[in-house]
C-alpha cells in the first residue's frame, strides 16, 4: 500500500514535470517535418518560466471567477494525470474514481474554462466558449463510448483494471477495440484542439477555438492554463497507450519492472507525438462546421465498437 | 373520532396527516390574514416551510418504520379515504418535504414585493397545492388518489395563473389545465381498468386481482399516458415550456422540482405495485419514450432565449432520462434480473432526488435575477454575478450539479445509470442487447448537451457584461431568499459527496418494488454498487483532493511568485470598440445546436433591411411538435364543435323538437 502511494504521487508529480516536454516534442517535430528550424524541445519550460514571472493584467469588471478557474483546470488536469496508469498499474487512488469520472474531470475543468471566457463579456471569448462547448457536446459521448467498449471487455469501469485486462489478454484482434482506437483518436485530436478541428497556433479569430477562450489570461493565469493543456495532451496520450498498446506496464507490487515500463512508456509517447505531429502536417484545418461531422463519425464508430463488441465478441 | 386522539396520532401515516391538516389549516389562515401583508411572508409560509420540513422528516421516518395505514371518514358516506404510508410514499414525502422546505424559505423572501391581497390567495393556492402533492403520495385508493390529484392540478392552475391580466398567462394556464385533464382522464380510467369490474376501488382489492397480459397492458399503457402527460412527457410536454415560466417562480420551482415527480410515483406505484404482472415490451416502450423526451428536451433547452423557458425543457430532459432509467429497470426486472433491476432504481431514485434540488434551485435563483432585473430574456442580462454575487455563486452549483459534474450530485445518478447500461451483457433477449449500447449513447449524449446548455445559461445571464445600463442597479436577493438556495444548494453538495449513505438509506424503496437490494460492499468512503472489482467512485477523496491540489498550487505560485495583479480594459484581440452588445446573445450561443438539429424545429427568421433606420432582428425556434400534432387536433376540435354548432340555433321551437326527438329515440330503442 506504502509503496502504492509512493508511486501514486511521482507518477503524478512525473507527468505533471513531464508533460510540458511532451508538448515540446510535439512542436519539434511538427516544425521538422513543416521544414522549420524547430524550437529546443524545452521550449513550454521557457515559456511557463517567463509567463510566471510577469505581472497579470486582469480586465477591470472581471469576476473572482475569472482567476479561479485557472488554479481549477490546472487542479483538474492534475487529478486526471494522477487516474491514468502510465508506468505502474498500482495506483491506490485510482479507485475514487473510474472512467466515468475521468470524462467528468475533463467536463469539469470544460466547464470552468468555458465560463471563465465568458466572464469577461468580450466577443472572442464567448465565441470560443460556444465553439468549445459544440465539439465537446459530441466528443465527451464519443469518449464515454470508447470507455464503455474497453470496459465491456474488461467487465470494469476502474483504469488500472482494464489496462490489466487488455495487457494480459492473448493476442488476439477485439475488432470492436478496432473501431474504438479510431474514435479515440479522433476525439483526442478534437479534445486538445489540434488540426483538423482547431489550430493550437492560429490566432486568426474567423477559426480559432481554445484560443479564443483564453485571449484575455495572462501572465501566471495563462501559465496554469497552458501548463493544462500540456497535461490535457500528456493524459489524452498516456490513456491512448493504456487502452491500446498497454504492453509493457509494470503490473501490481512489480517494483523491478518500473525502469523498464518507464522506457517502454517513453518510446511510446515519442512515437505517438511524432505521429500526432506527422497527421497535423498533412491535413488541413476543416470549417467550423465540418467539425460536428468529424466528431459525428468518431461518436458513430464509437457506439459501433460497442455494438459489434455486443454482436461478436460476448 | 371513536377512536381517542391517541391512537390517531400514533403512526407515521397520521403525523403524515397531521401534516396536511396543517397546511390546509394555514391555507385557509391566510385568507383571513389579508391585510397584513407582514404576517403573511413573516409567518404564513416560514410556517408553511416548517410543515414541509416536518412533512420530510416523517418520510425519513417512514422509510424505517413497517407501513401503516389508516382509513378516514371523510369524502362520501359510504367512500372513506383509504391512506397508506409505505417505503415509496416515504421517500417521494423526503423528496417532496426536503425541496419545498427550502423553495418556501425562499418563498417568503421572493413574494415581500406582492400586494397582500393576491398573496393572501396565492398563500391558499400555495399550500393547497403542497397538501394535495402529499394526499397522492399517501392515497390507498383511486377515490383519494383522484381528489388529491384534482387538487394538486387545480391549485397549480391558480398557481400558475397569478398574473392572469397578461393574456399569454392565460393562454399558458388553459393549456397546462387541458392537458392535466387529459392526463386525469387517463388515469381514471386506469384505475377503472385496474379494478377489473369488482367495484372496489381500494389499492388493496388492485393488488390481488388477478388479469389477463391484455388488461394489464391495458392499464399500463393508459398510466403511462395519464402520468406522462403530467411528468411532459414527449409529445404531451408543451404545457411545460409555456407553464413553467408564466408561474411565479418559487411555483415554478415546487412544479418542475416536486410536482413532476408524483407523475413518476404514480407511475412506479402502478407499474410495479398494483399490477402483479409486468411484461417485457413495456419497459422497451418506455425506454424509447424517455430518450426521445430526454434528447427533446435538451435540445430544444439549447435554443431558448427565455431563462425560465430554457430550465422547463431542461426539465422534459431529465423526466426522459428518469423514464429510460425507470424502462431500463422494467427490462431488468422482467428478465428476472434483480439485482441489475435494484442498481437501476437506485439511479432513478436518486436522479429525482436530485432533479428535486437542482432544478428547484436553479429555478428560485432565475426569481430573483427576475426580481432584481424585471426581465426573463436572456438577451438583455449578463454580468449579474457582480451584482448579486450570493444568487450567482449558488445558482453555479445549481448549474454544475444539473449538468453532471463530479463532485456534485448531478453525477451519481448519472454513473449509477451509465454503470447499470454496462451490466446489460447477457440479457435474454437478444434484440435489447442491441438496443442499450445505443440507449447508452443517447444518455450520454444528453449529458453532454446539458453542460451546453447550462454554460449558456450560466454564462450569458451571469457573467460578461451587462447588456443592458439599467442591470447596474441589480440588487442582492433578500436574506430569506439567499435562505432558501443555500438549503438547495447544500443538498446538491450532499447528495453529491455522501452517495453511499443515501443509497443504503433508499434500499428499503428498493427492496419493496424490485424485491432486492444492492450488494452491501460499499464502505462510508467508496461507492461500490456491483463490486470493487466492477466499479467504484469515491466523492468524497475525489473532492479532498482536487481541494488539495487546488491549494497547493494557490500556495505555490504565490510562494515561489507574486500575487501582482494590474486592472485594465479588456483586450479582445485589440479590437478598440467593444461594447457589452457583442457578446453572444442567448439565441447566439444557441445557434449551432440549432444549425445542428433543425430538422426538429420550425425556425422563424425576420431580418431586417439593410437599409432600416430602426433594424430589428426577430428569430424563434419552434417545436415542430405543435405544427404536426397539435394544431391537427385543434383544427378537428374546432370543426366538430362548429359542426355540432349548427344544431344550436336559439329558437325554443328547435331546443323542443331535439327533446322530443331524443325522447322518442330513447323510448324505440331502450325499452324492451
Amino acid at each position: 500500500m506504502s509503496t502504492g502511494i509512493l508511486l501514486q504521487l511521482a507518477q503524478t508529480l512525473l507527468a505533471i514535470l513531464l508533460a510540458p516536454l511532451l508538448m515540446g516534442w510535439v512542436n519539434q517535430c511538427r516544425a521538422w517535418l513543416q521544414g522549420r528550424s524547430a524550437p529546443p524541445i524545452t521550449q513550454p519550460y521557457r515559456t511557463l518560466k517567463k509567463l510566471f514571472h510577469k505581472d497579470a493584467v486582469i480586465a477591470h469588471h472581471a469576476s473572482p471567477l475569472f482567476r479561479f478557474a485557472p488554479y481549477m483546470i490546472f487542479a483538474c488536469m492534475a487529478l486526471a494525470a494522477g487516474i491514468v496508469p502510465t508506468i505502474a498499474n498500482d495506483l491506490p487512488f485510482s479507485p475514487a474514481a473510474d472512467v466515468i469520472a475521468l470524462v467528468g474531470i475533463f467536463a469539469l475543468a470544460r466547464v470552468f474554462l468555458a465560463l471563465a471566457a465568458m466572464d469577461i463579456g468580450s466577443a472572442f471569448g464567448t465565441l470560443g466558449a460556444r465553439r468549445e462547448m459544440l465539439v465537446s457536446f459530441l466528443a465527451e459521448p464519443a469518449l464515454l463510448m470508447v470507455f464503455f467498449t474497453a470496459s465491456l471487455i474488461s467487465q470494469s469501469t476502474q483504469l488500472p483494471i482494464i489496462v490489466q485486462t487488455l495487457a494480459h489478454r492473448e493476442f488476439a484482434i477485439y475488432p470492436s477495440l478496432a473501431f474504438a482506437a479510431v474514435a479515440f483518436w479522433m476525439i483526442s485530436v478534437a479534445e486538445n484542439a489540434r488540426i483538423p478541428v482547431d489550430n493550437p497556433s492560429t490566432h486568426l479569430e474567423l477559426t480559432m477555438i481554445h484560443e479564443a477562450m483564453i485571449l484575455e489570461y495572462s501572465a501566471r493565469h495563462l501559465a496554469l492554463i497552458e501548463w493544462a493543456v500540456a497535461l490535457k495532451l500528456f493524459t489524452y496520450s498516456a490513456l491512448g497507450v493504456a487502452l491500446f498498446l498497454p504492453w509493457g506496464i509494470a503490473a501490481q507490487g512489480d517494483v523491478a519492472a518500473l525502469p523498464l515500463a518507464l522506457l517502454a512508456m517513453v518510446a511510446k509517447l515519442l512515437l505517438g507525438g511524432a505521429v500526432l505531429a506527422f497527421l497535423e502536417t498533412i491535413s488541413a484545418k476543416v470549417r467550423l462546421f465540418r467539425a460536428p461531422e468529424f466528431l459525428g463519425t468518431a461518436f458513430l464508430l464509437a457506439v459501433l465498437g460497442m455494438l459489434i463488441h455486443f454482436l461478436l465478441e460476448v | 373520532m371513536t377512536n381517542g386522539f391517541s391512537s390517531y396520532f400514533a403512526d407515521p401515516v397520521q403525523w403524515a396527516w397531521a401534516g396536511v391538516m396543517f397546511w390546509l389549516v394555514l391555507g385557509f389562515a391566510a385568507l383571513l390574514l389579508q391585510g397584513s401583508q407582514r404576517l403573511l411572508t413573516r409567518l404564513v409560509f416560514p410556517l408553511g416551510a416548517l410543515g414541509a420540513l416536518a412533512i420530510a422528516g416523517v418520510g425519513v421516518a417512514g422509510m424505517l418504520l413497517p407501513v401503516s395505514t389508516v382509513v378516514l371518514p371523510i369524502g362520501l358516506p359510504d367512500l372513506p379515504f383509504h391512506l397508506r404510508l409505505d417505503a415509496l410514499s416515504a421517500f417521494f414525502m423526503v423528496l417532496l418535504g426536503g425541496a419545498a422546505f427550502g423553495i418556501t424559505v425562499y418563498a417568503s423572501g421572493y413574494f415581500r414585493s406582492m400586494a397582500a391581497g393576491p398573496l393572501a390567495l396565492l398563500a391558499l393556492w400555495y399550500h393547497l397545492f403542497l397538501a394535495g402533492m402529499v394526499t397522492v403520495l399517501l392515497a390507498d385508493d383511486a377515490y383519494a388518489f383522484m381528489v388529491a390529484w384534482e387538487v394538486m392540478a387545480l391549485s397549480s392552475y391558480f398557481l400558475v395563473t397569478t398574473d392572469h391580466k397578461i393574456p399569454e398567462i392565460r393562454r399558458a394556464g388553459f393549456l397546462y389545465l387541458l392537458i392535466a385533464h387529459v392526463g386525469a382522464i387517463s388515469l381514471l380510467l386506469t384505475f377503472g381498468v385496474l379494478q377489473g369490474g369488482h367495484g372496489d376501488y381500494t389499492f388493496d382489492t388492485m393488488r390481488l386481482a388477478e388479469r389477463t397480459p391484455f388488461w394489464a397492458s391495458a392499464a399500463y399503457l393508459l398510466a403511462l399516458f395519464g402520468f406522462g402527460a403530467k411528468a411532459g412527457l414527449v409529445p404531451m410536454h408543451v404545457w411545460l415550456p409555456e407553464a413553467h415560466p408564466a408561474a411565479p417562480s418559487p411555483v415554478s420551482a415546487l412544479m418542475s422540482g416536486v410536482m413532476l415527480k408524483t407523475a413518476i410515483y404514480g407511475l412506479l406505484r402502478v407499474t410495479f405495485d398494483l399490477l402483479n404482472i409486468q411484461i417485457g415490451w413495456w419497459g422497451t416502450l418506455a425506454l424509447a419514450l424517455g430518450l426521445i423526451t430526454a434528447l427533446y428536451g435538451v435540445i430544444f433547452a439549447a435554443v431558448q432565449s427565455d431563462m425560465k423557458r430554457l430550465l422547463a425543457w431542461s426539465s422534459i430532459e431529465n423526466i426522459g432520462i428518469l423514464l429510460a432509467a425507470f424502462g431500463l429497470t422494467l427490462i431488468f426486472y422482467t428478465d428476472g434480473k434483480g439485482a441489475l433491476a435494484a442498481l437501476t432504481l437506485t439511479a432513478m431514485l436518486y436522479h429525482a432526488l436530485n432533479h428535486a434540488f437542482f432544478k428547484g434551485l436553479l429555478f428560485v435563483g432565475t426569481g430573483s435575477v427576475l426580481h432584481a432585473t424585471g426581465e426573463r430574456n436572456m438577451g438583455r442580462l449578463g454580468g449579474l454575478m457582480r451584482f448579486m454575487p450570493w444568487t450567482a455563486w449558488l445558482t453555479l452549483v445549481g448549474a454544475l450539479a444539473i449538468a453532471g459534474l463530479p463532485p456534485l450530485n448531478g453525477f451519481v445518478s448519472e454513473w449509477l445509470l451509465l454503470q447499470a447500461f454496462l451490466l446489460t451483457p447477457g440479457l435474454t433477449q437478444p434484440y435489447l442487447n442491441m438496443v442499450i449500447p445505443v440507449a447508452a449513447a443517447i444518455v450520454a449524449l444528453a449529458a453532454a448537451l446539458a453542460a451546453y446548455v447550462m454554460v449558456k445559461f450560466y454564462g450569458v445571464v451571469f457573467l460578461g457584461q451587462p447588456r443592458d445600463p439599467a442591470l447596474h442597479h441589480a440588487h442582492e436577493a433578500s436574506w430569506p431568499e439567499r435562505l432558501g438556495m443555500l438549503w438547495l444548494a447544500a443538498g446538491c453538495v450532499l447528495l453529491g459527496l455522501f452517495p453511499t449513505q443515501v443509497i443504503v438509506w433508499l434500499e428499503p424503496v428498493v427492496r419493496m418494488l424490485t424485491g432486492q437490494t444492492l450488494p452491501s460492499g460499499s464502505s462510508w468512503l467508496l461507492l461500490t454498487p456491483v463490486s470493487a472489482e466492477r466499479a467504484s467512485y469515491a466523492p468524497l477523496i475525489f473532492f479532498a483532493v482536487v481541494v488539495g491540489v487546488l491549494l497547493l498550487t494557490i500556495l505555490w505560485v504565490r510562494r515561489v511568485y507574486h500575487g501582482r495583479v494590474r486592472r485594465s480594459d479588456p483586450w479582445d484581440c485589440g479590437y478598440p470598440e467593444q461594447d457589452a452588445r457583442m457578446q453572444d446573445s442567448a439565441e447566439g450561443f444557441g445557434q449551432p445546436i440549432r444549425q445542428i438539429f433543425e430538422i426538429f424545429m420550425r425556425v422563424e427568421r425576420e431580418t431586417p433591411d439593410p437599409f432600416s433606420r430602426s433594424p430589428r432582428y426577430h428569430g424563434a425556434s419552434l417545436d415542430k411538435l405543435w405544427f404536426i400534432l397539435y394544431e391537427p387536433i385543434a383544427r378537428v376540435a374546432g370543426w366538430l364543435s362548429e359542426q355540432a354548432g349548427r344544431l344550436q340555433h336559439g329558437r325554443i321551437q328547435w331546443y323542443l323538437i331535439y327533446s322530443f326527438a331524443t325522447l322518442i329515440f330513447l323510448l324505440v330503442f331502450t325499452t324492451r
